[in-house]
Formats: C-alpha cells, structure tokens, sequence
C-alpha cells in the first residue's frame, strides 16, 4: 500500500480542485464561445443565460421521457435554437434593442421554465431526477487505473483528465475549433468584418443580415449544449434558475478574455476555478491567512470584469459595430 | 387627416396598444397550452387582486414596488441608459435604510427616523446605481454590463453581510434584528381609521404615498426643470445636447443617481413598511419588472402608475391563480413580464412598416 504523505495528500487536494474547475468552467466556455460569435458579429447576447436555462429543462425534460441523454441534447439545441432565432427576428429583421430582446428572453424562459415544469410534472417546477439512464456518463479514458500508481502523473491522468462526461471534451475541443474558423476561414473573416463594418461587408455584396442570423444560430446551438450539461451532465434534473448567472458570468469571461477564443478560455478557466476554490475553502482555516469568506472569491469575476471594462488593467474593446442594427441606405 | 397625423396616432397609440395585445393573446395562447380556460383565470385572477380587502391591501403593496423601479427604469431611459441593476440597487437601497436606523439612536422620533432612513435608501440605491454611472462616463465601460456585475455584487454582499455581520444573535436565519418600532412605517389599516374608514390588516403602508408623490417629482422633474429637459436632450440626441452645452457625463451620473434612488425606495416599502428587518432577497424580480413597467407605461410616470397597478395586479392575483390550480404559480406574472419586454421593447416596431403601408401610405406624387 502507498503510504500517504502530506505532499501526495496536497497534490491530489490541487488535482481534485483542478479537476472540479473544468467541470464548472465547462458551462461557462460553450457560453461564452456562443457569445463569441454573436457578439463578433455585432449582436449583443445577454440572453445567454436564458438559452442555457431554457435548454436545461428541455434536456432534462426529453432525458426523463426518452431516457436517452443524446435525444435530449437534440431537443435542447432546438430549443435554443428556437430562442436564438426569435432574438435574431427581433434584433436583425426588426432592429429592435438588442439588449431589451435579449433580457425580455432571459425573464421569459426563467417563469415559463416553472410554469411548464408545474404542468408536466407536479414537483414545485422540478423534472424528475434522472437515475443513471438518460444521463451523459463519465468517461474513463484508457488506462487510468494502470497508471494509477505512478507518482504524480498516474493521478493527474487519473483525476484530472480522465473521468469526464463527453461533453467536457467537446467543450475544451471547440476552442481551437472556433479560432479557425474565426481567424482562418472566410466565413470567420466575413464574421469579423461584419462586427466592425457591417457597411464595407454589405458593399462587398454579402448579405449583414444573413451572416448575423448565421452568428446567432451557433450561438444558440452552443448553448443548448451547455444547457444540457448543467442539467443532465453535471446535475441529474432541472431545478429552478439552475444556471445561477453562468450566462451572466460566461459574458464577463467574454469580456475578460477580449472577444478572443483562446483568452476567453483562460477566463473560463480563471472564474471556473475561483468557484471551485471557493467551494473547497468554505468554513476552512487557511494557515496565515484565516478563514476567507467565500463571498469575497465568489465576488472577484464581477469585480475583475467591472475593473477591466473601466480599463484600469488594460482596455477591454468590444467589436465596433456591436449593440447597433444594420441599417441599409437607401 | 394629413400624413403627419396619421404617423403621430399609429405611434403613439396603435403601436403600444397592440404590442401590450399581443403580450396578452400570446399569455392566453399559454393558459390554453396548459389546460388553463383563459377566462376563467383572468375572472381568479381579479377576484384575487380585488375581492376582498387583503387583496387589495397586497396588490397595491406591490404596485408600490413597481411604481419605484418603473421610475428608476424610465428616468435613465430617458437619458438614453438602460439600468438593468434596479435590481442591486433596491437590494442596497433596503441596506441603506436599515442601516440608518440601527445607527441612529432607537428613541429617535419617527419623525426624524423615518425621513432619516428613506434617506438613507436613496442614498445607497443611489450610489451604487452612480458607480456603474461613473464608470461610463469617465471610463467607458457599458453600462448594462457594469450594472448587471453590480447586480451580483450585491447579492454576494448582502449575503456576506447578513451571515457574517448583521445577523441577529443567536439566531439561524440570515436577518437582522428587529427595526425599533419607531421606524416602523404605517400600515394603511392602521392610518385609515382616523378617516372614519376601515380596512382588512394587509402589508399596505405608507410607502404607497411616497411612491405616488415620486411620480409627481419625476414628472416634474423631467418636463418643468432644467435638468430635466438635458436628461431628455441627452437621452434624444447626444451629440445635438453636447453642442447645446450639456455635459453628458454630469448627466449620466444624474440619471443614474436619481434612477438608483428611486430603486432604493424598494428597500422602504419591503424593510420599513412591512419585514421591519433586513431580510434576504426582498427585491428579488422587482429590479427586471420595472423594465417591463417603463416600457408598457411609455416611460411616463402617468403611465408607469399604471402599468404597476397592472403588475401588481397580476403579482397579487397570480398567488390566487395557484390555490386553484396547481400547474399554475405566481411564475406566470414573470413570464407576462418577459412577453411584455419583448413585444413592447424589442420588438417595439413589428407592426409598424404594415400599419404605416395600412393607414398612412406614401402617396405618389403627381407630375
């Protein structure tokens, strides 16, 4: 047997906070890289956090019925995508406030939500809770348990790496992805173009309307994809307002990391970890320095983001033509 | 009738008119997709709010409620800002107002303490609404942005504050201890009776006064001073205001100052009025019904009074929606909340280009 010293106790401690950290930044990246795209193509998503909820119980919803967490993910992009497409109709065809749409869709779906959770299942707003069937599974990858007695490294892949739901790959996958396709295709560069210039973009003969609802819709894609992880990954039902502001958060990480796929990862990361760090803190002593009150790490996201965007550690610029409809001269 | 004319009625009544028609058929095509008779829940619903005399008593506790936020929401409209922290802002606001009671001494006449704690509302809801102001103004940060952040920010802090520091001894539950009775703000059941009129116990209060006269002030304020027209000026054409000679940075820190204030005032109706303490998450949905209130009430405090009343109706009524049936809850009035943002904000002009082609058609000029 291995005998356990301090040193391997403090190293698994860090792998185990790690490890909670890309479960919780999980959510937070595929909102985020939703938001990318929206927002890169001068659309302001604030309604993040309704999509990912609306697709929580719809996940939730069609895991109970179906049993299957993969007829459940379908069902959820489609409600996002549904949401997506009314703020595209009500930004894009209508030039209405992007802002305005995008919170009237955040308050729609956090009542309608409960109201259509009370009427199908009778439980306070809640579906049921999925026992093992219908939910996405851990994952061990190859080898996790012969490597286990490798020092150091035998539990980082064990822990760390190996042992998560599919859709935590796909998350962290996505981010090279959506750089090439931002920065190395032509539909990434048409993208960007119309974030800045939607003007030079219509007068090059390609449609702004089309290239934003285009945005709009991988933006709801990917978040009916976190939606379905918070519900049926990482929980194993839907539970009231279960994303808690992961919208609102992953917004700030897009802030944070500067409309840049691989910097908004970092701040992904950044704000998944100081949840989980707050988590493991709580009601602790810390040698030195006491017991910390985990509101105070818990706060630091929003006053980093508030401290960022008020430029005093370096600027934040958004994608100039973001918050304006496009309007074509006649 | 000229063109003109036309334009004019189909903006400023056929256009809001059916937007607030749509929110309503597209809530009742919801009641009939969950086996709801429309009728019969709009007939529970106004038995609720104002069969009997509690009912009244509570819907107009929470018209109090959408009255301020309606406000707050409105006045940094009209400067051109969306204040989306009404929600923070009353949160501290209720802070604010607790907090001068506890400082001051507890044989304070009401007099004095009362004032003195509506004061300090204001001027928490008001700070924290200004950060967010400054912040735009000086340093360029997006308003909505910051003011969502500052949202969450008082969330954490007041549970921090309520757990760690304010907490009543002794005591599990996240509050305060108990105002001084002399902070207590009349209850309208208590106040009436001394007009020869009586009325059931309900958590109505004085608040309600308060929040009347505040419509009157930002009216006021907004058509008859000075300041006013320069937050409209602002609000209309930024650039047009600068070249009159308005700073648009001391108006944006007005207008969200004035608008933070207002919100705070939630924390007088909820704490002083009724809680007499500082409890946990009294504000919860005000801040976000306020935006549904200004735009339904046209940004006008005459109209917001009114569209609080519809709100505070529904919030009342739909507690009563829940006792009859089980697959309802008072969620329905968040979901009303969220069409009627959606049709009366975002989708504002949907008719428009079909009503104008209707009844205002671009006549052919004659050669």
């Amino acid at each position: 047997m291995i005998e356990i010293t301090s040193m391997n106790d403090m190293w698994l401690t860090l792998l185990l906070t790690l490890d909670a950290t890309l479960r919780l930044s999980t959510p937070l990246v595929l909102a985020a890289m939703a938001g990318l795209f929206s927002e890169r193509s001068g659309v302001v998503d604030i309604g993040l956090e309704g999509k990912m909820l609306a697709a929580c119980f719809a996940s939730a919803t069609i895991a109970h019925f179906t049993g299957s967490p993969w007829l459940a993910l379908l069902a959820a992009v489609a409600v996002s995508l549904g949401l997506a497409l009314v703020h595209g109709f009500a930004t894009i065809t209508h030039k209405g406030d992007q802002i305005v749409s995008g919170v009237a869709l955040n308050i729609l779906v956090s009542g309608l939500t409960i109201i259509l959770g009370l009427t199908w299942f009778r439980q306070g707003g809640q579906t049921p809770a999925l026992t093992g069937e219908g939910r996405f599974v851990t994952l061990d990858l190859p080898g996790s348990e012969l490597l286990h007695s490798v020092p150091l490294l035998g539990p980082l892949y064990k822990e760390l790496i190996s042992g998560h739901n599919i859709l935590v790959y796909l998350a962290f996958a996505l981010v090279p992805l959506v750089w090439w396709v931002l920065f190395r295709t032509r539909f990434g560069l048409r993208l960007r173009a119309v974030g800045e210039n939607p003007k030079a973009v219509d007068t090059a003969g390609i449609s702004v309307n089309a290239l934003r609802y285009k945005a709009v819709m991988i933006g709801g894609v990917l978040c009916g994809i976190a939606g379905t992880y918070i519900a049926i990954a990482h929980n194993a039902q839907f539970t009231r307002d279960m994303t808690a502001g992961a919208g609102y958060i992953a917004l700030a990480a897009l802030i944070f990391g500067k409309w840049r796929p691989l910097t908004v990862l970092v701040a992904c990361l950044l704000f998944g970890f100081l949840q989980a760090f707050a988590m493991r803190i709580e009601g602790v002593d810390l040698p030195v320095i006491g017991s910390i009150p985990v509101q105070i790490i818990e706060a630091v996201p929003y006053i980093l983001t508030v401290i960022l965007l008020a430029g005093f550690i370096g600027k934040a610029i958004p994608p100039k033509a973001v918050g304006r409809p496009y309007v074509k001269e006649r | 009738m000229s063109r003109d004319t036309r334009l004019a009625w189909i903006n400023g009544l056929l256009l809001p008119l059916m937007n607030i028609l749509t929110a309503f058929a597209a809530t009742a095509i919801l009641f009939l997709l969950i086996n709801v008779n429309p009728i019969e829940a709009a007939k529970t619903l106004l038995y609720g709010a104002f069969g009997y005399g509690e009912g009244i008593g509570y819907t107009f506790y929470y018209t109090t409620n959408f009255i301020f936020t309606g406000l707050a929401v409105a006045i940094a409209f009209h400067a051109g800002l969306f204040n989306i922290g009404g929600e923070g802002q009353a949160y501290i606001g209720g802070l604010g107002a607790g907090l001068v009671v506890f400082m001051l001494f507890p044989g304070l006449s009401p007099w004095l303490m009362i004032p003195a704690s509506i004061f300090g509302a204001m001027l928490f809801g008001g700070i924290w609404a200004m950060a967010p102001g400054y912040l735009q103004a000086y340093r360029g940060s997006h308003i909505v942005i910051t003011t969502i952040m500052f949202n969450f920010l008082a969330a954490t802090l007041m549970v921090y504050l309520l757990v760690k520091v304010l907490r009543e001894p002794g005591k599990m539950t996240p509050q305060s201890v108990l105002f001084p009775d002399n902070a207590w703000l009349p209850f309208v059941h208590d106040v009436l009776p001394a007009f020869g009129i009586e009325m059931e116990r309900s958590p109505l209060n004085l608040s309600i006064v308060l929040a009347l006269v505040m419509a009157v002030l930002v009216w006021f304020f907004l058509w008859q001073t000075r300041w006013g027209y320069a937050i409209r000026a602002t609000g209309r054409n930024a650039s047009a205001a600068v070249y009159a000679g308005i700073s648009q940075k001391k108006i944006i820190m007005v207008a969200m100052c004035i608008s933070g204030a207002l919100a705070g005032l939630v924390g007088i109706n909820e704490l002083l009025g009724y809680h007499h303490r500082i409890i946990m998450n009294f504000h919860i949905g005000y801040g976000f019904g306020g935006i549904a209130v200004a735009l339904m009430g046209r940004n006008h405090p005459f109209g917001i009074v009114i569209a609080a009343l519809l709100f505070g109706t529904l919030y009342q009524g739909g507690a009563e929606l829940a006792f009859e049936w089980s697959n309802i809850s008072r969620d329905i009035v968040v979901v009303m909340q969220g069409l009627v943002i959606l049709f009366c904000g975002a989708l504002e002009y949907m008719y428009k280009p079909w009503l104008v082609r209707w009844l205002a058609p671009v006549k052919e000029v004659q050669a």
